[in-house]
């Protein structure tokens, strides 16, 4: 198995993940997705890390996973208080600071 | 042996991927991603780091995942999962952004050249992965990025705490 295969992988992981952010309506599957998209440039991350003999990549894969879990807990946070005063999960009626 | 695992896993990887952005229930999205970060995790073994493997599977399709359900179990999962509004022709926008991102990205990828770039000597016998060399690494190099990580986490949860806490009736 050679880099590129790993590397095209990641990208088509990480499409799905932005396509669906996207076409997404409900903000926890936008959660969802963002997720997909961190995980899919870990993937490369630890790719490169591999096949460079590098150890930098997995470290940076480390920090990649503590901003992950930081993001899905202020994130989910955040609908929930959404949740709470608005009784929607609808990115497209939460729209108060829009312009 | 090695091309067999790579191409099971990363079409289950890719399918559950996809079934992530297709299924119209968040929480069945939520279990297909929890699928995806598994067999990831799969191919960070193949890549030979089984530490990273493990946190992947501890961490991220154990805690954090963890949460995502709750809170979608917390929330009403049969009113919010199907919210309409947005037009259709939005989803086809989307499809035809992700193939113009392929196509752009496809040569990027394809050009580079592995060879340029020179390896690092000093762990040639493939145990870049191991625990050992990654903790030397992490609290020598990188010490500071890591000790700015618990401050971040910190304010992660006191963030979180003042967010989440019940609002006094004004």
């Amino acid at each position: 198995m050679d880099l590129l295969h790993y590397l095209i992988l990641s990208m088509l992981l990480f499409t799905v993940g932005a396509v669906g952010f996207i076409i997404k309506k409900n903000i926890i599957s936008m959660f969802l997705c963002v997720e997909l998209m961190l995980n899919a440039v870990n993937l490369s991350f630890v790719a490169f890390s591999s096949f460079l003999n590098q150890v930098d990549g997995q470290i940076i894969v480390f920090f990649v996973m503590v901003i992950a879990a930081v993001e899905a807990a202020v994130g989910l946070a955040i609908t929930i208080v959404l949740y709470r005063n608005r009784g929607t999960l609808s990115a497209d009626d939460t729209d108060t600071m829009k312009w | 042996m090695e091309t067999v695992l790579f191409y099971l896993f990363g079409g289950i990887a890719l399918i559950s991927a996809i079934l992530v952005v297709a299924n119209r229930r968040v929480f069945y999205s939520a279990l297909s991603l929890i699928l995806c970060l598994c067999s990831v995790a799969v191919l960070y073994l193949i890549l030979k780091s089984p530490f990273i493997a493990a946190v992947q599977i501890i961490v991220y399709a154990g805690a954090i995942m963890v949460v995502f359900l709750f809170v979608i179990m917390l929330l009403d999962p049969f009113s919010s999962a199907i919210i309409r509004g947005k037009k259709a022709s939005l989803a086809y926008i989307g499809v035809l952004l992700g193939i113009l991102t392929v196509t752009f990205l496809y040569p990027i990828l394809k050009s580079y050249d592995l060879a340029q770039t020179p390896k690092n000597p000093s762990f040639i016998d493939g145990g870049v992965g191991s625990v050992k060399q990654l903790g030397h690494v992490l609290f020598s190099e990188y010490l500071l990025p890591f000790e700015m990580t618990s401050v971040l986490i910190l304010i992660a949860i006191i963030g979180v705490v003042v967010l989440a806490k019940r609002q006094a009736s004004k």
